[in-house]
């Protein structure tokens, strides 16, 4: 069995009982990106901070230590800021950023003793269900259909955590998620994704895409290895005025609680006419699994679902639009000369900017301008109240929700770029969750007849990730995935 | 919603990036479809509802007003393309 192939939660036993050592889980894992570089899942590698990171390892671990993630070879998407290391977004806007400052969460992940891989490919600032708007080129999935060649999608943005991670190159990895690009790509890649409540963690050090969406989370290969992951990432940071001032609870013991006596609700606006059907099949599945572990099946209703991915487009691109507008070429990246201040900062962000991210700041600027302000963003927070309030009813009477968690399994890379609303379908079962606030988690349930992974999605109210963790692990249990690594 | 080539040339403008005459006309066409499936929205009814303005239901804490960083004017110049001594330098605006 090689090295690469443990749990981050068996690593972590082994690491302990001196089993191997933290220098050569690391060894393992850089060789392991060397011979998959043709996935193309990291922008940047870190060997040199990974080696003298996984040598202070073992010696703490020499001298006792229990850390949460003592030794932990992990991937970070290259949407933290790390300091002294290049920080691109996957935009050619941030060419040679090297930040000063590291984010609290990765900060928070070195602390607890883990060893940092490299920097992982996404779609540029994290705008796109397919890693293929990424400056840095595609991302490839590890996972190919039955008899075909053709390389996939590993799903987005954190298409590069997802690859990394179903592909064996690193053990774990941050992704963040705005409108499911935790998610999409954990079903995509066959592995699990967790998007914990808006507030658990600090955005600080993030490179901002939508503020009110913008979550960091966990995509590890078990449920268990999530739980271990998001307890040492989420916590409260002054540094962001959004962040919980809140407790942090044991994940990693409530997964053992089980789903007897839970109410679990089945969302009917979530299975539209024409849905696939293996996705439905598995869908059902899903709810048996939960059901022979004691769980009962409840009808719901969220009657504003429909009108979630249309008001995530105009939220979203107005937030990005006014996020995006410190991309000048004054301070950092990329610049254009120009004959006047304003010709430099049009001339710089042209060629600064990607198609796909050109298309989201117009929108935005467009929806926010004034006389289309209240018609469009005006608007669009209101029936993200509405949508916010079906959650909210609806976890009146159930206390966890199951849906899949994408229309598909991974598509080729290629397909769907013509039309930008068929990309944006990716994301209609996440972005309702996204828009709420509430917690969310994929778990890798099931294969489609040409062998693609599938995921389901667990849906709880805000702050409680507990239950979702016990769910998924009922999930897991039930379905015996068989991942790649 | 349809959107014409002067508007994007407007809104092109505000967000300051530079598009060029040849590219007004797809992305007008682009942007229009977006719009018009947004469209949708008009049909919710929303009287009287209150917008939901950010990601969470917390309520903004209060903190002492103080300085609590600062003094690091290398590290603030430090990813810049170009500065004069402790400043960031931009083309000429003043005549």
């Amino acid at each position: 069995m090689s090295l690469t192939s443990f749990t981050i939660a068996e690593a972590r036993t082994k690491l302990r009982a001196k089993e191997f050592s933290a220098v050569e889980l690391t060894e393992a894992y850089l060789a392991a990106m060397e011979q998959g570089a043709g996935l193309n899942a990291f922008i940047t590698t870190t060997p040199e901070i990974a080696r003298e990171r996984a040598k202070a390892a073992d010696a703490r671990l020499k001298s006792g230590s229990t850390a949460a993630l003592e030794g932990i070879p992990l991937g970070i998407k290259d949407l933290f800021c790390t300091e002294g290391v290049l920080t691109t977004a996957a935009s050619h806007i941030l060419d040679g950023f090297k930040p000063r400052y590291e984010s609290t969460v990765t900060a928070k992940l070195r602390d607890a003793g883990s060893v940092m891989l490299g920097k992982l490919n996404l779609d540029e600032f994290a705008m796109g269900s397919a890693t293929i708007t990424s400056f840095y080129g595609p991302t490839k999935n590890p996972w190919k259909a039955r008899n075909s060649n053709a390389d996939l999608v590993p799903g987005g943005s954190s298409g590069g955590s997802a690859a990394s991670v179903a592909g064996g190159l690193a053990l774990g990895a941050t992704g963040t998620d705005t409108g499911g690009s935790i998610r999409q790509p954990a079903a995509f890649a066959g592995i699990v994704g967790v998007k914990p409540t808006y507030g658990r963690c600090s955005r600080w050090g993030v490179v901002a895409f939508a503020s009110s969406l913008d979550q960091a989370g966990p995509m590890t290969r078990t449920v268990r290895d999530s739980a271990i992951m998001l307890g040492v990432m989420c916590g409260h940071d002054p540094k962001d005025s959004t962040s919980a001032n809140r407790a942090v609870p044991d994940f990693e013991a409530a997964l053992a609680r089980g789903v007897k006596g839970l109410r679990i609700g089945i969302p009917k606006e979530y299975r539209p006419d024409g849905l696939n059907a293996e996705v439905s099949a598995l869908w059902d599945q899903g709810m048996q699994w939960l059901k022979d572990a004691g769980a009962t099946p409840v009808e719901i209703s969220l009657p504003h679902t429909k009108y979630a991915l249309p008001t995530y487009y105009i939220v979203a691109p107005a937030e990005a639009s006014s996020n995006l507008a410190r991309y000048d070429g004054v301070r950092f990246g990329l610049r254009v000369p120009g004959q006047s201040l304003d010709e430099m900062y049009s001339k710089t962000r042209a060629a600064g900017f990607g198609a796909e991210v050109k298309r989201r700041v117009l929108i935005g600027t467009y929806v926010l301008s004034a006389g289309y302000y209240d018609a469009y963003y005006l608007k669009a927070q209101k029936v993200r109240a509405l949508i916010a309030k079906d959650f909210d009813d609806a976890f009146e009477k159930v206390d966890a929700i199951l849906t899949p968690t994408a229309p598909s399994a991974a598509f080729a890379i290629g397909e769907r770029m013509d039309d930008p609303v068929a990309m944006y379908l990716n994301d209609v079962f996440t972005v309702p969750a996204s828009l709420a606030g509430i917690p969310g988690a994929s778990v890798p349930a099931g294969l489609t007849s040409t062998g693609l992974p599938l995921g389901l999605q667990v849906l709880t109210k805000r702050w409680d990730e507990e239950t979702m963790f016990a769910v998924c692990q009922v999930l897991e249990d039930a379905a015996q995935f068989k991942r790649l690594v | 919603m349809s959107l014409d080539k002067a508007t994007v040339r407007r809104i092109a403008t505000l967000a300051r990036l530079d598009v060029p005459d040849s590219d007004l006309e797809p992305l007008a066409n682009e942007l229009s479809s977006i719009m018009g499936w947004i469209e949708q929205l008009q049909e919710v009814d929303t009287t009287s509802v209150a917008p939901m303005t950010g990601g969470t239901d917390m309520k903004l804490v209060w903190r002492v007003d103080e300085v609590t960083d600062g003094g690091k004017p290398d590290d603030v110049l430090a990813n810049a393309t170009d500065s004069q001594g402790a400043f960031f330098t931009v083309p000429k605006v003043v005549e």
